[in-house]
């Protein structure tokens, strides 16, 4: 007999006892191992898919910051451009003013200058001329300067034609018989003595004649007699002489090409 | 000759008695128990699983895929009982690599008790899925006349189970020996060789032929 009902009584249970342990310590544990894997996994893709899904959010809003600032800096550079160039005109005007101003000043400054050397040069002259002239004339001649311009005064006066001369005496009785000689320099004594008995021959006898020093008067000798006035001087020369040095300094001021 | 690993009894107290197939059937169990044990006891959900565990995922998911693809809709119901059939015909019919080692598989007494649980299985997973009434109306299917054709063929495929896989684990075992006594070399060794593929497509057979039988009962329209 090849079947032996008690073996296959006890195999059938043997295998019945097989799979509830089979089922407990092999299928199941491994379907929930396999289920919470996948699990996981599902969970993870969702994960993934809810950040990728942020991140192309964050992607987009990124973008469209990108394009605001983009179109912000382009603004703000069209605004800046704009501002540079009227601050650049206002500076240039400003620039223009002041260099302007400066030239003003500058032309001024030269003007002034100019005219303090030309005071300068005249007084300078002045001074040299009246030295040469006096050496000259002492050396040549043997006469001192203050001496030979009383004489051409006096020459000058007595040249005066009638009317001239009424017209003096007739001021000079308006000014109580008050003569002002004014020079550049004290006149010698002898001088004064000579010019007041000179002037009181040609005007008046009894004219009163006072002798007056004055240093910004240009080197001569002047007389004054109320209104009128009767001069001397060697201003004419020295006029001359600033024509031409000015012409010099502008030649020289000139650029040149 | 000696057929069957039934005829040697180890113990024996009245009817009750312990033969070598149910010894080495505890064994096996025992086998199978302790190593799905070992492995599931370590099991772990993230990555990376070890080798052991990868093996088993594969082995309980191919058998889960067997079971769907043959026609039943939730196959985590079956598992257990189909996954056990091929598992346990297989390691039983595997072992036969080692000297000395006589396969439960090739007991007419064991083939009969897995066919017989198979027998029993049938009806009980389509009781519980269609109730007794849509069971037993299965066998008046497509006409009441072939009440027992069905009737046969329930009793005949439960036979030619039991005794297809017998037949084959026990001629491979015979011709084995027979072969040792005629050509003690080479050839034996391509005949065990043969006989492990024969073994593993056997537990294949028996065990997708039991899911075909579970299948075709829970079928709406009857066998």
């Amino acid at each position: 007999m090849l079947i032996d009902w008690f073996t296959v009584i006890a195999q059938a249970a043997n295998f019945l006892i097989l799979v509830w342990l089979l089922k407990r310590f092999l299928y199941q544990p491994i379907l929930n191992a396999i289920d919470a894997r996948e699990k996981r996994i599902a969970a993870e893709l969702a994960n993934a898919g809810t950040k990728q899904a942020e991140a192309q959010n964050e992607r987009e809003t990124f973008q469209h910051k990108n394009k605001e600032l983009d179109q912000q800096r382009a603004l703000l550079l069209s605004q800046a451009a704009e501002e540079a160039q009227s601050e650049r005109q206002y500076l240039l005007d400003q620039a223009r003013k002041e260099a302007a101003a400066l030239d003003a000043k500058l032309q001024e400054s030269l003007r002034n200058e100019q005219l303090s050397l030309t005071r300068e040069i005249t007084s300078r002259t002045q001074q040299e001329v009246f030295a040469i002239a006096r050496k000259a004339l002492a050396d040549l001649a043997g006469i001192s300067l203050e001496e030979r311009m009383a004489e051409v005064f006096l020459r000058r006066l007595r040249d005066f034609n009638s009317d001239e001369k009424a017209q003096l005496t007739s001021s000079l009785m308006l000014q109580e018989d008050t003569i002002v000689v004014r020079s550049a320099f004290d006149l010698p004594q002898a001088q004064q003595d000579l010019l007041e008995i000179s002037l009181r021959e040609l005007l008046a006898a009894d004219a009163q004649v006072r002798f007056e020093t004055a240093p910004n008067l240009v080197s001569g000798i002047e007389l004054v007699i109320g209104g009128h006035k009767v001069a001397w001087s060697i201003a004419d020369y020295l006029a001359s002489l600033e024509r031409n040095t000015g012409e010099l300094l502008n030649n020289k001021r000139k650029p040149q090409p | 000759m000696r057929l069957s690993s039934d005829e040697l009894v180890l113990w024996q107290y009245g009817i009750v008695h312990l033969n070598v197939t149910i010894v080495t059937t505890w064994a096996l169990m025992l086998m199978l128990v302790i190593g799905a044990r070992l492995i599931t006891r370590k099991l772990v959900t993230g990555a990376p699983i070890s080798r052991w565990q990868c093996t088993l995922e594969v082995v309980v998911l191919t058998l889960k895929k067997q079971i769907e693809e043959v026609g039943l809709r939730q196959p985590e119901k079956y598992l257990g009982f189909l996954g056990t059939l091929f598992l346990f015909v297989a390691s039983a019919n595997l072992c036969t690599i080692f000297p000395g080692y006589e396969p439960p598989t090739g007991s007419l007494s064991t083939t009969a008790a897995l066919a017989i649980c198979v027998f029993v299985a049938v009806p009980f997973y389509a009781i519980r899925e269609h109730g007794l009434r849509g069971y037993l109306k299965n066998y008046l299917q497509p006409t009441f006349l072939m009440l027992p054709f069905n009737i046969i063929s329930e009793l005949s495929r439960t036979l030619a189970l039991s005794i297809r896989l017998f037949g084959n684990m026990m001629s491979g075992a015979m011709i084995l020996g027979i072969l040792l006594t005629i050509t003690p070399f080479i050839f034996p060794i391509v005949m065990s060789a043969l006989g492990l593929l024969t073994g593993m497509v056997q537990a294949y057979i028996f065990s997708i032929l039991a899911t075909v039988y579970i299948a075709a009962a829970m079928r709406d329209d009857g066998a």
